[in-house]
């Protein structure tokens, strides 16, 4: 027997995974993938799609399988030390608990998406790479839920994770995110999900959580984390690959995808909010304000990708000029919301320490002083006066992001910014242009949104009646999981535990 | 820093997650598998309808005839979550992969029987499209089935069956000198030649089945069983025993270790099915009397390729083996 030619790498992956696919000849094509033409995404040749990975299975096992041992033995490690003694502050649980609860379901949600997009795409290089997310994405869910478990055996708000991702008011921006990309098209879905939200804004999302965790001595989310780091690569790869692909098959295909490019930014931008929120006030360390991802992230790398784009007539997404005039109060607006309505979180929210107020300062300049520094102050005046703020009623919310109406026009951030759209005689309230134009767009999908406010005022809430009744729905008890932070029993027991060294403790204000 | 602990002081406030405290009862730690698999999925308040199918929620029960209280309860009994799952496959990669490098560097394949290499490439290699029409199904499982613990696992066996076409291919380029030429011969075969056009037409009548537990019958418990026991079972036993291909072993291990550990996880999904309700076994008998002929006949011209002179009495040996199993599980499923 001949000795056999050696194979290289791309060779070997080539042969393993060649013609494996087959064009069915007992089924019809168009009922096999029943969902990959409905979108009006022309696709002329499959074989053009470039497989951004090339894993062959037995690479990824031996690689994903190194990085998992390293990483279950520091969990394993950080939970038989106490871990969660060496957190900066009590207060940066409220960054992983919204965490948990609003964004590892993202993870799930994503596997899922993945999976529908694994399967819906006749072509097998397209199929694979969805595939090979979608379990890549069930570990990120899993790693999170396991390194957060510990955390969740200490401080509030975690336990009931399960039961208010399914209602809770807030945790409806991130849901309803992602159940419109799941609810689309495959390809739509590869667009929202790995192009714009991997690969446009996910820097914006992971670099502030696993940075922020890092320099707040989260050992356990820097861990899964970094962990994470190389398959969110192979992810953000794929997205510019099947954003390409799409371009380069036809040029009918320009105008859709432009207009979901347009969709999933804002979409993206307004979940986003959150995410600066956690990185602004959350974090009692801060890595950079959201001022600075922004311009870092958007307005130079984010916007330099765009250009690169040009060429195939994509242009810049609409109203990402109004994202850039609003880094100056994006998480300033929606923190005040967020203390506000605080009998309704599952997380804890707080008046900043001075010394945060001056990094504000130092961050976002005179208006910050001028318009969000006095309120807050004022925050803190009714506080000392025991006379602590709640707004304790649930608010309006947005019928496309589900954000609450709050934010301000965006030359004038004075003035509540509302956009009213119809659809069938019946009036629904936008937070933003860049939310009325996607109702516009599409107002069958976006009048079937469930707003969790209106489901209360149905009685669809167990009958809640009030926020405490809402919170009780929502399994939250109040005061301990809800509410302020100072002198909660998060805070109390933070205290508690660190009796021996007071220095390290935040002081009761 | 260093910090004077009190042991009183670090005492937990819970256990854990209320959803998991609650199904466990109060004095249960949940297991890793637990924690990262029961109620991860969503399970109500959903926003918008599929775009891709009106007529259901994102996630719908309905989208199976098979009706569960906790479809929770559908546990893996292996316990895989991504991490033991990766690190199992992991282990089991670098001992094929020791394998195939000692054939190859003591050239053990060299001697083979040139009528035996030919009836195993023949046989095996067309069986990496069958591996892919399940990596198919399973992805389908994957995407609309109900509860995170089917589908989880469903997600796994997905990507095994990718695996498995891989191995599969490397086994055919071993045999054939690394020629690719071998893999387009049987992709021939597979689209072309008479003896795999039933099994073809089968698998390609479960790429367009749409509950996904009839598929889940279909693929994981018929079609693997037929497939894997008569090729790398029987065939294999017979072309050590009557071939002297003893290497073939080496060379099938982690198919063959996948598939004894992976059927275990599919018989303890049907039988909890099955044990939920009457309706329920009901149902899965009905698919089993269904497709289990069909599944034997597609069958039939690939053990004649098999077994060329004892077809029928192979044939009749699996069809026994899959009522046994069904019989364990509480399901009769004889070949009809």
């Amino acid at each position: 027997m001949a000795k056999a030619r050696k194979l290289g790498l791309k060779e070997r992956y080539a042969l393993l995974t060649r013609g494996l696919d087959w064009e069915t000849t007992y089924q019809p094509m168009d009922k096999v993938f029943p969902y990959d033409t409905y979108e009006g995404i022309k696709i002329v040749d499959w074989d053009k799609w470039e497989d951004p990975f090339r894993l062959t299975m037995d690479a990824y096992w031996k690689y994903q399988s190194e990085k998992e041992r390293k990483l279950y033995a520091i969990l394993d490690a950080f939970q038989q030390n106490n871990g969660h003694l060496n957190i900066s502050d009590a207060r940066y649980m409220s960054a992983v608990k919204i965490w948990l609860q609003g964004i590892t379901p993202l993870e799930y949600a994503a596997h899922r998406g993945f999976a529908h997009a694994g399967r819906s795409f006749r072509g097998a290089g397209a199929r694979v790479a969805c595939q090979m997310q979608s379990i890549d994405e069930l570990r990120h869910a899993q790693t999170q839920l396991h390194a957060f478990s510990h955390y969740n055996k200490y401080f509030s708000g975690m336990h009931n994770f399960a039961h208010m991702r399914d209602r809770a008011w807030y945790l409806s921006i991130p849901k309803s995110f992602f159940e419109d990309a799941m609810s689309a098209g495959p390809f739509e879905f590869v667009t929202s999900i790995s192009f714009a939200f991997e690969y446009v804004l996910t820097n914006l999302l992971f670099m502030p959580f696993v940075s922020g965790a890092a320099f707040n001595g989260d050992m356990a989310t820097t861990t899964f984390g970094f962990s994470a780091q190389s398959d969110e690569s192979r992810h953000m790869t794929l997205g510019l690959e099947v954003v390409k692909f799409m371009l380069e098959q036809h040029e009918d295909n320009v105008p859709i995808v432009q207009a979901w490019l347009d969709k999933w930014f804002w979409r993206g931008y307004r979940l986003l909010g959150l995410v600066g929120t956690m990185m602004d006030y959350m974090l009692p360390k801060k890595v950079m304000s959201w001022k600075e991802a922004w311009e870092m992230y958007w307005e130079e790398n984010g916007i330099a990708l765009f250009n690169d784009l040009a060429r195939y007539g994509i242009r810049l997404p609409k109203h990402h000029e109004v994202a850039t005039k609003e880094k100056g109060r994006l998480t300033h607006e929606l923190w005040a919301t967020l203390y506000q309505y605080g009998n309704a979180l599952g997380l804890h929210t707080w008046v900043p320490e001075d010394e945060e107020l001056d990094w504000f300062s130092e961050k976002y300049g005179e208006q910050f002083d001028t318009m969000y520094k006095p309120r807050l102050l004022y925050f803190r005046e009714l506080e000392e006066k025991g006379e602590r703020f709640y707004n304790n009623r649930l608010p309006m919310v947005c019928q496309v992001c589900q954000i609450p109406i709050f934010y301000t026009e965006p030359d004038d951030p004075q003035s509540q910014c509302v956009r009213i759209v119809e659809s069938k005689d019946t009036k629904h309230h936008c937070c933003s242009d860049g939310c009325a134009d996607i109702f516009n767009r599409e107002p069958e999908k976006y009048v079937q949104a469930l707003i969790p406010p209106q489901q209360v005022y149905r009685g669809e809430a167990d009958g809640a009646r009030d926020i405490f009744e809402y919170a009780k729905y929502l399994h939250l008890e109040s005061g301990v999981d809800t509410g302020e932070y100072r002198n909660s029993p998060d805070h109390k027991n933070w205290q508690a535990w660190h009796a021996a060294t007071p220095d390290n403790s935040d002081e009761a204000a | 820093m260093t910090i004077d602990l009190k042991t009183a002081s670090v005492k937990p406030l819970r256990r854990t997650f209320d959803h998991l405290a609650e199904k466990l009862g109060p004095d249960k730690n949940p297991t890793r598998y637990q924690e990262a698999t029961w109620g991860l999925q969503p399970a109500t308040n959903f926003h918008y309808r599929p775009t891709w199918d009106p007529t259901r929620e994102l996630y719908d029960r309905e989208r199976t005839a098979i009706v569960m209280d906790d479809f929770d309860d559908l546990v893996d009994p292996r316990q895989y979550y991504y991490g033991t799952w990766t690190i199992q496959r992991g282990k089991q990669q670098d001992s094929q992969e020791k394998n195939f490098d000692l054939v190859e560097k003591h050239g053990l394949l060299n001697g083979l029987d040139t009528n035996w290499k030919q009836r195993i490439l023949a046989l095996l290699i067309p069986l990496r499209h069958v591996a892919w029409g399940a990596n198919t199904n399973n992805s389908f499982i994957a995407a609309y089935g109900y509860g995170a613990p089917v589908t989880s696992a469903c997600t796994m066996h997905m990507m095994d069956h990718l695996g498995v076409a891989q191995y599969i291919t490397r086994i055919g380029l071993l045999l054939g000198n690394n020629d690719p030429e071998i893999l387009d011969i049987a992709k021939e075969a597979w689209m072309n030649e008479p003896q795999w056009q039933g099994l073809r037409e089968l698998v390609e009548l479960t790429m367009v089945t749409d509950d996904w537990c009839e598929l889940f019958v279909v693929q994981n418990f018929l079609l693997d069983s037929y497939v894997h026991d008569l090729v790398f079972e029987r065939f294999q036993a017979a072309a050590i025993e009557q071939g002297g291909v003893t290497i073939l072993p080496m060379l099938t291990e982690f198919i063959n270790e996948w598939r004894r550990e992976s059927s275990r996880w599919v018989d303890a999904v049907l039988k909890r099915a099955a044990a939920e309700s009457t309706e329920n076994t009901a149902q899965l008998n009905v698919w089993i009397e269904t497709w289990h002929p069909r599944v034997r006949d597609a069958m039939r011209p690939v053990a004649e390729l098999a077994f060329p002179t004892q077809a029928a009495r192979e044939l009749a040996a699996l069809g026994e083996a899959v009522s046994t199993r069904s019989a364990k599980l509480g399901l009769h499923g004889e070949a009809l």
